[in-house]
């Protein structure tokens, strides 16, 4: 059952140009995914693809100066400005980017106790199960947020939201700066979470920690999804793969060839008119610079490519 | 942990020594260049001195005059004198109040303090709250009316201010007394806390309305980052609202720097009492000062820049220590 259902999500930024005009600039565009209930889906894409905005669009926290169109529904419900309010830090969580994300002047251990649904000595006995899990040190509690290297920041920002009892977490790349042993027990926890009923949305542009756990693969490009895949579906020469950009991606990775993708993703100021990929696809025809395909289901997955089969 | 927290306090020590060594050099200098700016004033000291009467003085009792208070004496000498007095703890005795100099300063200083202190007090709670209320309703009228206001007031000049009270409340609306900080022709056993409290709230009012401002602006500014900030996103994200919100994260937050900036103001706090208590008449320790440089009182102004810049310097070094003790951040860097 999907606990959360994005359609057609779009997000514009209204800029100042010059003294009388207000430019737009949409940075996310038609953007679909669901995630069930006991599911891990991963929201691949590099920098700049719009993956934290669809987080923080999800979390109905998005900049004054952002204009947000489409629909969000959760359990079935439409997640309107009230709603969410309303669910925030209760049912939502969200596992933020960095260490800015927490308040510099209170030690961790009582701003994760802050997250707790539990107050009081049980939301301090959960605190310490969560430290000693993520192997942070008793005295990590006491440390201000300064104190924290790269790695512990990650596991107190992971233990927030683990320590919320949210049924729907997103997690906004919580890996960078871990470790390959801390990035998998990071990853493990969160499978469990889903196991237990949660529905998590993984962002990460790290596609082979990625597919360690993940159910299934969103894949963001210029703030859209070109394919949405089951993880089991990157395999082999990737011939089971719809769109041409994740095929690269797939044959891009160290076990698969090594083939880099040559050119570079595409600024909202200048996307292109057809499809977003076009200047770096390999397949390209002419429709494919002068139409945007739509996004379509395709064997049990979905896609964006005029010739995808 | 523990050891941490002795490094930062031999680190405190450290910065409290320097402190000192720098008060002290700081005092040499003030002492020099004040003395070098006195000694070639074109205020004779002995006509100030002798003020109206002049014309029934007799060049002897000048010359006497002179010599009593070594004013013929080369600078220099006079300078090492005052200053070795000085280091025994001696400022010399004040020409026109034929007192010493750390009596009249002492007292005062003390009818300036509840001057400084009040309007310190009013203008720290009152610019700190409407600092907090601007930013709260950002762009909304409530804002526009306080930022305004602070603007209007921070190009004010605190005499002009003064007078403006003077005239509305003591001289048209009469419910203040014009001058004085006391009933003129009360004898000073008669004079009650209330007669001394009724004197002191124009002056105190000029002080504190010309104060809100910078604190005023600077809360607004600091919130306005805060509120903007990753961690109160968070805390948003979190389920933190209103109150809890504001409390948790926006208060400790902007508290900090307010009270630091309160306690760097002292400098321009001292600067409006001599102000203020001019055009009130009031007798604190900005009109000796000004006393003092009209008629050439060269040991009561030497006293009064020392005990200024001490007290200006105090109002740093505790700003300088608040930061350091509270702010976490700041315990860990040991830099001056
Ligand atoms: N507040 C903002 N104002 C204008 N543009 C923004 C803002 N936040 C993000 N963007 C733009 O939106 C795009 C996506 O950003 P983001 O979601 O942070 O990317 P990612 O997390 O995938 O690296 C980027 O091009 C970025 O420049
Ligand atoms: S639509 Fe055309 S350009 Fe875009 S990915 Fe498909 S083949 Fe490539
Ligand atoms: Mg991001």
């Amino acid at each position: 059952m999907a606990l959360l259902e994005v359609e057609g999500l779009t997000v514009a930024f209204r800029r100042q140009a010059g003294l009388f005009r207000q430019r737009t600039m949409e940075v996310i565009h038609g953007l679909e995914l669901t995630v069930d209930a006991g599911q891990v889906v991963a929201v691949v894409g590099s920098s700049g693809s719009g993956k934290s905005l669809l987080a923080h669009a999800i979390m109905g926290l998005l900049p004054d100066n952002a204009h947000c169109s489409g629909s969000i529904r959760y359990d079935g419900t439409l997640l309107d400005a009230a709603r969410v309010s309303e669910l925030r830090g209760k049912e939502i969580a969200i596992v933020p980017q960095s260490v800015t994300y927490l308040d510099p002047l209170i030690r961790v251990g009582k701003q994760v106790r802050h997250a707790a649904s539990a107050g009081g000595g049980e939301g301090e006995r959960l605190q310490k199960q969560v430290f000693a899990r993520n192997g942070l040190a008793e005295e990590t509690a006491r440390m201000y947020p300064h104190e924290l290297s790269g790695g512990m920041a990650r596991r107190v920002l992971a233990s927030t939201a683990i320590i919320s009892g949210a049924k729907l977490i997103v997690a906004d790349e919580p890996t960078p700066g871990l470790n390959e042993a801390a990035a998998l027990e990071t990853a493990r926890q969160f499978r469990e979470l889903a196991d237990a009923g949660c529905a998590v949305l993984f962002i990460t542009h790290d596609i082979q920690l990625a597919l360690s756990f993940a159910d299934r693969i969103v894949v963001l490009y210029a703030g859209t999804v070109m394919e949405n895949a089951a993880a089991a579906d990157f395999a082999g020469d990737g011939e089971r793969l719809r769109h041409p950009y994740t095929k690269a991606l797939w044959q891009a990775l160290p076990g698969n060839g090594f083939k880099p993708l040559g050119g570079s993703q595409p600024h909202p100021d200048m996307l292109p008119p057809g499809c977003l990929f076009a200047p770096r696809c390999c397949h390209a025809s002419e429709d494919c610079t002068s139409q945007r395909p739509e996004f379509m289901p395709l064997r049990d997955g979905a896609v964006r490519c005029f010739h995808a089969s | 942990m523990r050891s941490r927290d002795n490094h930062s306090l031999l680190r405190l020590m450290k910065a409290l020594l320097w402190k000192a060594l720098r008060l002290a050099s700081l005092l040499a200098a003030i002492s020099i260049v004040s003395f070098i700016l006195v000694s070639n004033s074109p205020v004779d000291p002995v006509q100030a001195y002798i003020g109206a009467d002049m014309l029934v003085v007799s060049h002897e009792q000048r010359e006497l005059i002179a010599s009593y208070w070594g004013l013929d004496d080369p600078p220099a000498e006079q300078f090492f004198r005052w200053g070795s007095a000085l280091l025994h703890g001696d400022m010399g005795v004040s020409m026109i109040y034929q007192q010493p100099v750390t009596e009249v300063i002492g007292e005062r200083f003390v009818s300036s303090l509840s001057l400084m202190a009040v309007s310190w007090l009013l203008s720290g709670i009152i610019g700190f709250t409407a600092g907090v209320l601007a930013a709260m309703n950002k762009g909304r009228w409530l804002d526009r009316i306080i930022k305004w206001y602070c603007y209007a007031l921070a190009s004010t000049p605190t005499f002009w201010m003064g007078l403006v009270l003077l005239i509305v409340f003591a001289v048209w609306l009469g419910w203040f007394p014009v001058a004085l900080g006391v009933p003129a022709g009360k004898l000073a056993e008669d004079v009650s806390l209330l007669d001394r409290l009724r004197h002191m709230i124009l002056p105190a009012l000029t002080l504190s309305i010309v104060g809100i401002s910078s604190i005023a602006l600077h809360t607004r500014q600091k919130l306005i980052d805060v509120l903007e900030s990753d961690y109160v996103w968070f805390a948003k994200a979190r389920g933190e609202k209103g109150f809890t919100l504001f409390f948790r994260h926006g208060l400790r937050n902007i508290a900090l720097p307010a009270l630091t900036l309160q306690f760097t103001s002292f400098g321009e706090l001292f600067g409006g009492a001599v102000l203020a208590e001019q055009v009130f008449s009031y007798p604190g320790l900005g009109q000796a000062t000004v006393e003092a440089g009209l008629r050439g009182d060269v040991p009561l102004l030497l006293g009064i820049v020392l005990f200024t810049a001490i007290f200006v310097f105090a109002g740093n070094a505790i700003a300088d220590v608040l930061y350091r003790t509270v702010d976490p951040r700041m315990k860990e860097r040991g830099t001056l």
